[in-house]
């Protein structure tokens, strides 16, 4: 059984101008002990559909989803104070901005033991060694003494592994990252992916990693979705994805990749932008960017559809060579 | 910390002087002094008031006068009152515990009920009580005290009869002036029924008093914690599973205090000034009331040193406020 099973999720924001779905069907599947990699562009929705699993959507954002299951417990049916309790505990979540992401009114160690308790993780006179064993293990120098430091004290990079100490504190089951390096710079990056990974092996918990970088995807992933505009759009493994993209989208995303562009005067881009609030179009929200636009996008939604483990939302997916199917002559 | 303190501490010595120079020129701009104020109308002979004013030095040049009065400051003596013929530091202090007690037990009222109900308004934008709260709290800090505190007395002293309408006390209680905060005194009196005379005698002028304190600290606090509450921190806060009330309190609130303590802490030195309109309506016997009185009769050294204790403890104040702040926010800590 699946740890956390999610069938057609939305996200709703009331505006000025009504109701806006910011994310709309998308499933979320995730076992036990796997990396999932959440890839899009900014405001495709990745994060707001991670946060809407953790419970943070706040008020007056409303989540409704056909089946929304974790570890077998039914999130949706659950009374918050039941929800908490999971929360921090068996999913736990790292965010993007590590400089704001941590009150600068506490010492760290605090920020961590605080995890622990609200948990009963440890018996309350091993909450002091165990900050330092977890300080340790994200690889702080000198974590005892580092307990005391403010978060204004530390570089982006030690807060990072500090608020990545605070989300395992508790043994969670699953470990949503939020872009975890986008604050940081590049050297930084790879050494919070490594220890990202090296803690998912250890501890055997399964890691959703947002990003929108596809190097990283490549790197660490074993199953990818992609998302688009609020919507899930393929959903492939790692290997295939990147071999055999199947939603034109997702193919103009490998185009984009320098690595990709070797040789080529000027690097392929996907024109135009993520459709906002207002300039939803009709039918398949990608037609007016995709190559391969038919007469039936422009009027008719496509759904996802496809082999599990191969889906794609589009009305005539890429094969093995990157061309559409099912489109008449 | 402690040189922190020091550089503070020396700083109120420049202070000082600039406050006595401007107590000192502003009073002398005054028409008459203090023996013409005495004489009246009637007048007295011109030979004899020559004698009572260079009895007091009035009659040397301004700029010898000011010398010798801040010669006399250095020594620590802030000099006799020209009416009473007591020493500015005995009236002082006899009249002070009144007006720090008053001040004190408004500021506490202000904090213990706006705090919380700015932080509700905060949790709750937008709803009802949030739009209720913050039309009383314009209607309270916009709210002319005079007018204020009469209506107050008519209604809870004049026409309900359940406090007392002036005063700090009742004059059957005789209680044994130990500290001179009648709270404190009355505790230790051991006379039945004299504590609660204290208090009923207090809680007019207090609420009135912490009125405007109370409107401005709760919509400090709802705007301070609308901005805090959008943090980040805040959601990693929630994602640990965190209750709401921890979250709030623990999280968002102590972040939320470091503007408000300032708005506090200026209010609180504005009330140690005197609360002028209070203690005149309530009769309170404070520093507020006296001092208006010494500009009246022109005497000087009350004006002069009553003035000059009140910015002290303005500073004092302040500085008190700036430790709390770097308590509260830990990255101007040094």
């Amino acid at each position: 059984m699946a740890l956390l099973e999610i069938r057609n999720l939305a996200v709703e924001f009331a505006t000025a101008r009504g109701r806006f779905r910011a994310v709309d069907g998308v499933d979320v599947t995730i076992d036990e002990g796997e990396i999932l990699c959440v890839v899009g562009e900014s405001g495709s929705g990745k994060s707001v559909s991670m946060l809407a699993v953790m419970g943070l959507i706040a008020w007056p954002g409303r989540v409704t989803a056909d089946v929304m299951r974790f570890a077998g417990t039914d999130l949706l049916g659950l009374p918050s104070r039941q929800r908490r309790k999971l929360v921090g505990k068996d999913m736990a979540m790292v965010f993007q901005e590590p400089m704001s992401s941590l009150n600068p009114c506490y010492p760290v160690g605090w920020q961590i033991a605080e995890a622990l308790r609200a948990h009963n993780a440890v018996a309350k006179p091993k909450v002091r060694d165990r900050v330092v064993e977890l300080l340790d293990q994200v690889g702080i120098p000198a974590p005892a003494s580092r307990m005391g430091a403010f978060p204004h004290q530390l570089s982006g990079g030690m807060n990072q592994r500090v608020m990545i100490a605070m989300a395992i504190a508790c043994n969670p089951r699953l470990l949503i990252a939020d872009e975890p390096t986008t604050a940081l710079d590049v050297t930084i990056q790879k050494q919070i992916l490594d220890l990202l990974i090296s803690l998912q092996k250890q501890g055997g918990m399964a890691l959703a990693l947002i990003t929108h970088d596809m190097g990283v995807v490549a790197e660490t992933a074993q199953r990818v979705q992609v998302m688009y505009a609020g919507q899930m759009v393929e959903e492939q493994l790692t290997d295939s994805l990147f071999s055999a993209p199947r939603h034109p989208y997702t193919a103009a995303l490998l185009d984009a990749l320098p690595e990709r562009a070797m040789g080529r005067a000027r690097l392929p881009t996907i024109p135009g932008v993520v459709p906002g609030i207002d300039d939803r179009p009709s039918g398949c929200l990608f037609n007016p960017r995709c190559r391969f636009v038919q007469e039936r996008c422009l009027t008719t939604p496509p759904q996802l559809e496809g082999p599990a483990g191969a889906r794609a939302r589009c009305h005539t997916p890429l094969d093995a060579a990157g061309q559409p199917t099912g489109v008449a002559a | 910390m402690l040189r922190f303190l020091l550089r503070r501490v020396t700083l109120i010595i420049p202070t000082f002087v600039g406050v006595t120079f401007l107590s000192f020129m502003l009073i002398h701009l005054v028409p008459g002094d203090p023996i013409e104020v005495r004489v009246g109308e009637h007048g007295i002979a011109p030979e004899r008031l020559a004698q009572l004013r260079h009895e007091f030095g009035l009659d040397q040049p301004l700029w010898q006068q000011f010398l010798t009065y801040e010669v006399q400051l250095a020594h620590g003596d802030l000099g006799v009152s020209v009416v009473t013929r007591d020493t500015v530091w005995n009236e002082f202090t006899t009249l002070f515990p009144a007006t720090v007690e008053l001040a004190v037990c408004a500021i506490i009222f202000a904090m213990v009920v706006g705090l919380p109900l700015g932080v509700i308004a905060a949790v709750r934008r937008g709803s009802a009580f949030d739009y209720g709260l913050m039309g009383l709290s314009v209607t309270g800090a916009s709210m002319p005290i005079f007018w204020w505190g009469l209506m107050v007395i008519l209604v809870f002293s004049v026409s309900l009869g359940w406090t007392p309408v002036s005063g700090r006390i009742s004059d059957i209680y005789f209680v044994e002036p130990w500290s001179g905060f009648m709270l404190v005194d009355c505790w230790f009196a051991d006379e039945a029924g004299a504590c609660a005379s204290a208090w009923g005698h207090l809680i007019l002028p207090m609420i009135v008093l912490g009125t405007i304190p109370l409107a401005t600290i709760a919509r400090m606090t709802r705007s301070s914690m609308l901005e805090v509450l959008n943090e980040d921190y805040i959601r990693t806060a929630r994602a640990k599973g965190l209750s709401v009330p921890r979250v709030v309190v623990v999280h968002a609130l102590r972040n939320a205090l470091i503007p408000v303590v300032t708005v506090i802490g200026l209010s609180v030195s504005s009330l140690l000034g005197g609360a002028i309109l209070t203690e005149t309506i309530f009769s309170w016997p404070g520093v507020g009331h006296w001092l208006v009185e010494s500009i009246q009769r022109r005497d000087y050294p009350v004006l002069q040193g009553g003035t000059l204790l009140v910015a002290v403890l303005v500073i004092l104040v302040n500085l008190g406020v700036d430790v709390t702040y770097s308590f509260l926010n830990p990255r101007i800590r040094r």
